[in-house]
């Protein structure tokens, strides 16, 4: 057990490092370097010398790489280039705001996610089942910013019940922001639900299907007493891993939806950091952001392996 | 008068076409089951037999729906009952055994836990008195320290395991009706055997009515008081055992017992020609009608009644049945004989052959660390000669078809030479190997469903070989198809069809046309047979055989059912765990079976004759791996000798009918120690 | 016994995209979803033949007039006619998306159909690396390129395609391991046909569904991944009318001028509703079943 876990958190580290290798081989790759970037046109003479300096990109570029790897591992993304700044300034608050936002985001998402995929499996193709299969198909299809954009407009302009932008400061503390992400928790969260659902459905519909589950029926298990104890276990487990992957995926709708409520975290860093030219701190995103990824995908890697007993003996055998 | 379990009054069951054509799977069914009887309800994948069994407990599948009729039970009608009234007749009343053990316990739960869930549904015991009744329940059906067994997942447990645990659970509620849903199919020969030993004892214990439903007449004829035999959603024969399996008197049955391999038999049985039709196809008239060879005009037109005849106690569904009360028990007894030419001309040598199946880990890799002490199968030596049928038999396990793999190259043995031809070396690597002899050697598979590509016409599927190994083209390619499929019997219109348009008996007809089309010296058939219904698996080894007549073929046939095997081959060859234990012409094997394991598993077969038992001789234990040292059959063996037998490898010894065994008993003393059992 | 059977003709490619298309119209979404998708691409080539404006006429005297005869979904904060720009907003939309999950389909189905043959160690590395890319957000990844490179379609094209295959590889992957461990291949194995014949004749026919219905999906995502490119201002390049870029100017305005912003809203959601019906009765018409499927 211990050994297959070490394994997956060892797979997940080489993942990083290719991740940062990409990032980094990318950038120099492309025409134009941080600085050239950075400064366009007064990119010659002594600003383009000190830039340079700052940034260290005399030196070859794999010395440079492994100076800036080992201070990534010691949590040190260098200086940005706008600000002139520690990186790690920069991110630190933006980082807190969007987890708030997406743990909210999740923390409302997955729930109504299984109790949908859970009500539209047991009713299959009938109304309940039609009602909210065609409701999430179309919430999944619709981009974020069209369904961002269409909340502000229905709830906040035309209601008037809700604020429609954000206008909190990047520094404001959680009860300050509360108030403020209900709008784009309910766009993050509605593209986010539907996908989860759709999943939710097939993997509970598969299992309802089961030898296991004609036997429990035949065996006089009363029908909910069947779902709970003979479906759901073995329907939601394999369901974990794509929901991980969803959630992963979906870190991209979080940024434009955070441009569209110009809301404060890493999403609109991005953009601002990208428009700025900002190479430095576009790389530091990268590699936080493909963490967030892999720190999802090893919780659901672990918590299949905790609930399932087929891997469970399998350990214990060897 | 004999008391009523269940009574199934005009039962229909269909579904409804994507035309909107209301199809029936069920036809009127009616029948009773009573107190304490077993019945067999038995017939071909597709006639409905599990559907009827389901139906007996309330249930009707997804997409299936009621059309008429009822199933009556305590005067009730199950099939209009309420969930929750289903609930305190299901596991309690009636409780099923499924086919498939291993998919029908729930992953996620203990066993102990399903059981435990049964007794509490069902039972009024406490707690404590639950957790005895498990330990009992696991004990009644043999299983092993039952206490572990409880604690343990489905998946831990073996096939047979599993059944019993099955069993134990329907047995929870302590039900007036079990019904069996083909409980021993997908078991090794020995295991079904025990189970089915199991089920008898438990019948009899309890006096429990029994429904088994099986398309093995073997293991019907083993259990069932009365049977009922059923084609294509009809019952067609109803009555006592003995009537139906020696004087069958519908001719479905009567063919369908003539088509069965016996061990009591030598040679080929007869075959039946066609296939059962597809629910829906027929509109009027008899649905046997297309296959049957008593047939007349009025059976195209008229549906006959089930019509009861009363000196033999049975009902049947023919116009023509008269014609059969005389046919007795002889005529179902005639099949072909086998002509066997052989001329001592060795085409194959495959000497200390040992293959490993285990992977090397990285680090082992890395160490150079290799195990190879205890390979999968290990030392095969078999000379083959020309036009020679060799048969490999033996349980799951046992190496046969891994050894058949490894002759085409498919897996490289570790040890080992294969010589063709008598002195060309096969390369153990497939990419090796000259294209005349992967020509000269062809495979057909087991399941023609998996083994024909689904996207390709049976045109494209029959001139991939054509093409390959004769660069054939253009019309002098279509003529050679056409030519190859008429010799399997398959018309010219075949030529355009997909495999999913083709019956099972068919495909594999096809199969057998793509292996032929190389004009091969050797065929290596992996149970060819065993995807096929039996009506359809004689016409193919029929087939077989006329072929290898008409090309001198010579085949290594892998099988696990020693009927067929019986049948069809010169030579068998017996394996336990990856080794030989006896290699011999096939009648005197079968008649002086001397190696102990070929004795356990002669003994096992399930013959269609309620008058021959099974000989239960030795234990069925499963084991994952071949003992490290001494005998491969030590584990189970009921003869053994002693510590010999744990630390050395048997010698081989051969007796006067040319049976080789591996044994250190010797070859007489084994013979005589049979002859007084 | 005479056995009546008609001879079936072989099936010519285009009698079978026929029989495809009519199955997929046969249900009512798949129909809706055909009707909208062959509406939108009918709009996109045949507009500029009767845009009844001109898509780039400034004139600060018309700004963000309501509705009218004149200019049925009104003008912009430019004075630009809106339904001129709405009906001609989906062409390099389209363009780039069509022709992005043609190369998708092709490098990921390629490279998919090797890993899946090859297995063991190269296997491995390739998968490895496709992770890695999975895991950098596709819009970091693309704003990256894209802001470094230009917006111009030939950037746009193979940027998106690259980005969309890796997807397509798994699937292609797991579909090819699904059918090399079937009795037809190790037939052909063993009868010595070479690998490119194996690829060709055995495995292709069998994973070509699977992997054209997952290039009809990234279709989909990638009209989705394109048009939020475009409404952050890193796609189409303004005066050229695309419909992300026109919700994205319009969205500051939209209290006083909401038909700016509706109108596009319309015109993407719709192309994106018809595309995502039309894959999936596509899915259903090959027999595949693609809801258990992550959106990567």
């Amino acid at each position: 057990m211990l050994i297959l876990v070490l394994k997956r958190i060892l797979l997940g580290l080489i993942t990083l490092f290719i991740v940062s290798l990409i990032t980094f081989v990318g950038v120099e790759v492309l025409p134009g370097d941080a600085c050239t970037t950075y400064l366009e046109r007064e990119a010659y003479g002594a600003a383009l010398e000190a830039c340079y300096k700052r940034l260290g990109l005399d030196i070859p570029a794999y010395e440079r790489y492994v100076s800036w790897a080992i201070g990534v591992i010691q949590g040190d993304f260098g200086y940005s280039l706008s600000g002139e700044m520690k990186i790690n300034d920069v991110l630190g608050p933006r980082v807190k705001n969007s987890l708030v936002l997406a743990s909210a985001s999740i923390l409302i998402g997955i729930p109504i996610a299984l109790l949908l995929g859970i009500i539209t499996a047991l009713w299959r193709d009938k109304m309940p089942d039609i009602i909210i299969s065609t409701f999430t198909i179309f919430s999944m299809t619709i981009p974020e910013f069209i369904s961002a954009t269409l909340l502000i407009l229905i709830v906040a302009i035309w209601l008037e019940w809700l604020p429609g932008i954000v206008i909190v400061p990047t520094g404001a503390s959680i009860s300050e922001l509360l108030p403020n992400i209900i709008l784009p928790v309910i766009a993050i969260s509605m593209i986010m639900t539907a996908h989860m659902a759709r999943m939710v459905r097939s993997s509970v519909i598969q299992v309802m299907a089961s030898d296991y589950v004609q036997m429990a029926i035949l065996k006089g298990v009363p029908y909910w007493k069947m779902v709970f104890k003979h479906v759901l276990p073995n329907a939601l487990l394999p369901a974990i891993n794509v929901v991980a992957l969803t959630i992963a995926w979906l870190l991209g709708g979080v940024v434009v939806t955070e441009v569209v409520f110009n809301y404060p975290g890493l999403g609109r860093l991005v953009i601002e950091s990208i428009s700025n030219r900002d190479l430095p701190v576009v790389q530091a995103l990268a590699i936080i952001l493909a963490s967030i990824y892999v720190i999802i995908n090893l919780i659901a890697d672990l918590l299949t392996l905790m609930l399932n007993p087929r891997l469970k003996s399998l350990q214990i055998k060897k | 008068m004999q008391q009523v379990v269940q009574e199934i009054k005009n039962l229909s069951i269909g579904f409804t076409s994507k035309k909107g054509e209301q199809i029936s799977i069920l036809k009127n069914i009616s029948t009773t089951i009573n107190k304490g009887e077993t019945v067999g309800i038995v017939g071909e994948s597709g006639s409905g037999k599990s559907t009827l069994a389901l139906a007996m407990m309330g249930y009707v599948k997804h997409g299936l729906f009621t059309i008429s009729g009822e199933c009556i039970y305590q005067s009730n009608d199950i099939l209009k009952m309420k969930n929750r009234e289903l609930e305190n007749i299901r596991g309690r009343k009636i409780a099923m055994i499924p086919q498939n053990a291993g998919q029908s316990l729930t992953p996620n739960l203990k066993i102990g836990y399903q059981i435990d869930e049964a007794l509490r549904l069902h039972t009024n015991f406490k707690k404590e008195d639950r957790d005895v009744k498990i330990s009992e329940l696991l004990n009644k059906v043999r299983l092993p320290s039952p206490e572990t067994i409880a604690k343990r997942y489905p998946h831990e447990l073996s096939g047979g395991q599993q059944q019993r645990v099955a069993v134990a659970m329907a047995l929870a509620g302590n039900p007036d009706l079990l019904l069996l849903d083909e409980p021993t199919t997908g078991l090794d020969v020995t295991t079904q055997a025990h189970v089915l030993e199991l089920l008898n004892f438990i019948a009899k214990d309890t006096g429990t009515s029994m429904v088994y439903v099986s398309h093995d007449l073997g293991a019907i004829a083993q259990v069932s008081d009365r049977v009922i035999v059923m084609y294509s959603g009809e019952i067609v024969l109803d009555g006592p055992v003995r009537t139906i399996l020696k004087n069958p008197i519908h001719p479905y049955t009567y063919g369908l017992l003539k088509s069965i391999p016996k061990l009591t038999l030598s040679g080929l049985p007869n075959s039946m020609s066609g296939s059962q039709p597809q629910p829906g196809t027929i509109k009027e008239g008899c649905s046997f009608y297309d296959r049957c060879e008593f047939a007349e005009d009025k059976c195209k037109i008229n549906s006959p009644e089930l019509e009861f005849v009363s000196e033999l106690n049975t009902s049947v569904r023919c116009f023509n049945h008269k014609k059969l009360h005389k046919k007795k028990d002889e005529d179902t007894k005639s099949s072909k004989k086998v002509l066997r030419k052989l001329n001592k001309n060795e085409i194959l040598d495959i000497s200390s052959v040992s293959i490993s199946y285990a992977k090397q880990k990285f680090i082992e890799q890395l160490l150079n660390k290799i195990d190879d002490t205890n390979p999968t199968v290990k030392d095969i030596n078999i000379k083959i000669d020309k036009g020679e049928t060799l048969a490999l038999v033996g349980e799951s396990g046992s190496g046969k078809s891994t050894i058949l793999k490894s002759i085409a190259g498919l897996i490289k043995a570790k040890d080992g030479i294969i010589k063709f031809d008598k002195n060309k070396i096969l390369s153990n690597d497939l990419k090796k190997r000259d294209a005349n002899y992967l020509r000269a050697i062809q495979l057909i598979f087991q399941n023609p469903d998996e083994s024909l590509n689904p996207n390709h016409t049976v045109e494209e599927i029959v001139s991939q070989p054509l093409k390959l190994y004769f660069g054939l083209s253009g019309n002098e390619l279509k003529q050679k198809i056409i030519e190859v499929l008429k010799k399997v019997r398959l018309g010219e219109f075949y030529l355009t069809r997909y495999p999913r348009q083709l019956s099972g008996g068919e495909k594999q007809r096809v199969a057998v046309a793509r292996a032929f089309a190389a004009k091969p010296d050797i065929i290596l058939c992996d149970e060819v047979t065993s995807a096929l219904d039996v009506s359809v698996q004689a016409a193919v080894l029929n087939l077989l055989q006329e072929l290898k007549v008409d090309f001198g073929t010579t085949y290594i046939f892998v099988s696990h059912d020693l009927a067929v095997v019986k049948a069809i081959s010169d030579r068998v060859a017996v394996l336990y765990q990856g080794r030989l234990c006896e290699i011999g012409p096939s009648e005197s094997v079968y008649k002086f079976p001397s190696h102990p394991y070929t004795e356990v598993l002669l003994g096992a077969v399930l013959e269609p004759d309620p008058d021959i038992k099974p000989k239960l001789v030795a234990e069925d234990i499963v084991e994952e791996k071949p003992p490290e040292k001494g005998c491969s059959f030590q584990g189970r063996c009921p003869r053994l000798l002693g510590q010999i037998c744990k630390t050395d490898v048997p010698p081989w010894q051969i007796d006067e009918n040319g049976n080789a065994i591996r044994c250190h008993i010797k070859i007489n003393d084994l013979k005589n120690q049979q002859i007084s059992n | 016994m005479t056995l009546v059977i008609k001879q079936e003709k072989p099936k010519s490619t285009f009698s079978k995209i026929v029989e495809i298309i009519s199955t997929m119209a046969s249900r009512p979404s798949g129909l809706i979803g055909l009707i909208i998708l062959v509406f939108h691409v009918t709009l996109a080539i045949t507009s500029p033949l009767y845009a009844p404006h001109d898509y780039k006429a400034i004139d600060p005297s018309l700004m963000l007039q309501a509705p009218s005869s004149e200019y049925w979904f009104g003008t912009d904060s430019l004075g630009r006619d809106v339904f001129t720009r709405t009906i001609l907003g989906g062409r390099t939309a389209l363009t780039v998306t069509f022709f992005g999950s043609l190369i998708a389909l092709l490098w990921g189905g390629a490279l998919g159909i090797f890993c899946g043959l090859v297995g063991g160690k190269i296997d491995d590395v390739v998968m490895r690396i496709i992770d890695a890319f999975l895991s950098i957000p596709w819009i970091l990844a693309m704003l990256l390129i894209v802001s470094l490179l230009g917006t111009s379609t030939i950037v746009l094209i193979p940027a998106l395609g690259f980005f969309y295959g890796k997807g397509i590889v798994r699937v292609a992957r797991a579909a090819t391991h699904d059918v090399i461990a079937k009795d037809f291949i190790v037939s052909a194995r063993a009868r010595g046909h070479g690998n490119f014949s194996i690829i060709w004749n055995e495995i292709l026919p069998n994973v070509r569904d699977a992997i054209m219905v997952e290039g009809a999906m990234r279709w989909s995502w990638m009209l989705l991944g394109f048009s939020s490119l475009s409404f952050l201002g890193f796609g189409v390049s303004p005066p050229t009318p695309d419909w992300g870029l026109m919700i994205s100017n319009a969205r500051g305005l939209m209290s006083f001028a909401y038909w700016a912003v509706l109108a596009p809203i319309f015109g993407l959601s719709s192309l994106i509703i018809g595309i995502n019906l039309t894959a999936d009765a596509f899915a259903k018409a090959l027999g595949i079943d693609r809801s258990t499927k992550a959106p990567v």
